[in-house]
């Protein structure tokens, strides 16, 4: 089923089954590889996907970042890459109970 | 060369590893992608051979793995090789008829950490299937679809699109839905080896097309968000050529049963050439450094129209082995773009073998792949 794309501070994301999320350490960038594809993430993009877990709340992992890029206001591109992210089945939102 | 003394790459790294394992198959589809004199061509590399293909090209960059055949499923190392391409962190698809497979087996790769299976189907239809597959196969396919969902993979279904399916093509969308499948590759045939051999008998009608387009992107459409379905046109009614390969030696790597190295799997068939294996050189050479895999990089390669075309970059000059196979040389633009000069003919042959009745060409045998086939036809 299509998620609904609208990501709050409380949301709790997990990696889609259908991808697997991977550094590459021969192009130096991280890939979100499905079957037979593969998608190549920007730097901040990564930055953004490796903290999913499946646990953390969108809050908890822009305390994270901000804690890993002091001074970058980053908020807003957060948001706007996960709801993208949940556009193009990439992630799945975790039930709380 | 550049400060830290390595030559500074014109081409990309070999992202897609294609592994055919063996040109070994129960199936005799008449439009297998295998060479046609594959029967010349028995040798196979051993899993230890295989294991060193793996590391190198994984080293260079390759992520995505493509175990594939013939039919993989006849290695009896299968389980190993998934299990060494996972822990070298490969993204591994296996690519298979299902013939072969059952449900501990299907566990075992589970096991080994396989990421996708592919199962092709021949048609929606029992009968049709089994006639194209030319074996009794559909109903063991069905059940390993199912199995395949039961263990949580992610499953893509293939269904090579042709004349004698093409008019199901609703029910074939309908039985992937039943199966509940997560991707949907309705792939229209490419007229190579085998289905160009058969062509007569496997090329649709413009008509066809139309009716079978409208109705795989109504599909496309109300599946939206659960399944995706992929439809493949037949470059044969294009204008322009397709970025065959994303370019030579761009992207794909082929490894052929024997260990021979090629561009493209199709690419075999190309006169003057002389393919590298991997049991003479190391995948970093035959990458970087062979003759046959620079051929055809870069544009200097290229004659008109193609060398002063704005759409170069774009779609290479299209396939290098269409364009053999249709003007004998290779270094043509591939006649399915309107500025070549043998596009004309190209038309002229789609009209001649689609004026022909369904009935007429069903009248007509096939010629399906199998052992006898390929000696017969490449002595």
């Amino acid at each position: 089923m299509t998620e609904q794309a609208s990501v709050a501070a409380w949301t709790v994301a997990k990696i889609s089954p259908m991808f697997r999320l991977q550094w590459e350490e021969a192009q130096g960038f991280h890939v979100l590889l499905y079957p037979e594809g593969m998608v190549k993430l920007s730097g901040s993009a990564g930055e953004i996907m490796k903290r999913i877990d499946g646990k953390s709340p969108v809050s908890a992992i822009l305390a994270d970042l901000r804690a890993a890029y002091p001074g970058v206001d980053l908020e807003a591109d957060v948001y706007k890459f996960l709801e993208t992210a949940y556009d193009r089945g990439w992630l799945r939102t975790v039930d709380p109970r | 060369m550049t400060a830290d003394g390595s030559v500074p790459s014109t081409h990309g790294k070999p992202l897609w590893l294609l592994a055919e394992l063996t040109y070994r198959c129960p199936l005799q589809c008449p439009y297998c992608s295998n060479p046609i004199d594959y029967a010349r061509h028995r040798e196979e590399l051993s899993t230890e051979q295989w294991f060193e293909v793996l590391r190198e090209a994984r080293k260079m960059g390759a992520a995505q793995l493509g175990f594939s055949g013939g039919e993989p499923l006849v290695r009896k190392d299968l389980e190993a090789l998934i299990a060494e391409a996972r822990r070298l962190g490969y993204y591994t698809n296996l690519i298979t008829s299902g013939v072969g497979m059952d449900a501990a087996r299907v566990a075992a790769f589970k096991e080994a950490g396989l990421d996708h299976i592919q199962i092709s189907f021949q048609a929606s239809s029992e009968e049709l299937n089994n006639y194209l597959g030319g074996t009794d196969s559909f109903a063991h396919k069905y059940e390993m679809a199912r199995v395949v969902k039961q263990y949580d993979y992610p499953m893509v279904l293939n269904i090579v699109i042709h004349r004698q399916n093409i008019d199901q093509i609703e029910d074939i969308i309908r039985m992937t839905i039943d199966l509940d499948a997560d991707y949907v590759e309705l792939a229209s045939t490419q007229y190579y080896g085998w289905s160009k051999v058969n062509a007569e008998l496997l090329l649709p009608t413009r008509e066809q097309l139309a009716r079978a387009e409208r109705i795989a992107h109504e599909y496309q459409a109300s599946m939206k968000g659960r399944m995706k379905i992929i439809y493949v046109v037949p470059d044969y009614y294009e204008t322009r050529p397709k970025a065959c390969m994303n370019g030579w030696g761009a992207i794909f790597l082929t490894i052929a049963p024997d260990g021979t190295a090629l561009p493209c799997h199709a690419a075999r068939q190309l006169p003057g050439f002389e393919f590298p294996n991997v049991k003479d050189h190391s995948i970093d050479w035959i990458w970087n450094e062979s003759p046959a895999f620079n051929r055809y990089r870069g544009y200097d390669w290229m004659r008109e129209p193609c060398r002063s075309c704005p759409d170069r970059s774009k779609d290479f000059g299209g396939c290098r082995c269409q364009a053999f196979m249709m003007t004998g040389d290779a270094t043509n633009a591939d006649p399915v773009c309107d500025k070549s000069v043998h596009h004309a003919a190209l038309v002229a042959e789609v009209d001649r073998i689609t004026s022909q009745p369904l009935e007429a060409v069903r009248a007509k045998p096939l010629l399906f792949r199998n052992t006898k086939n390929s000696r017969r036809l490449s002595d």
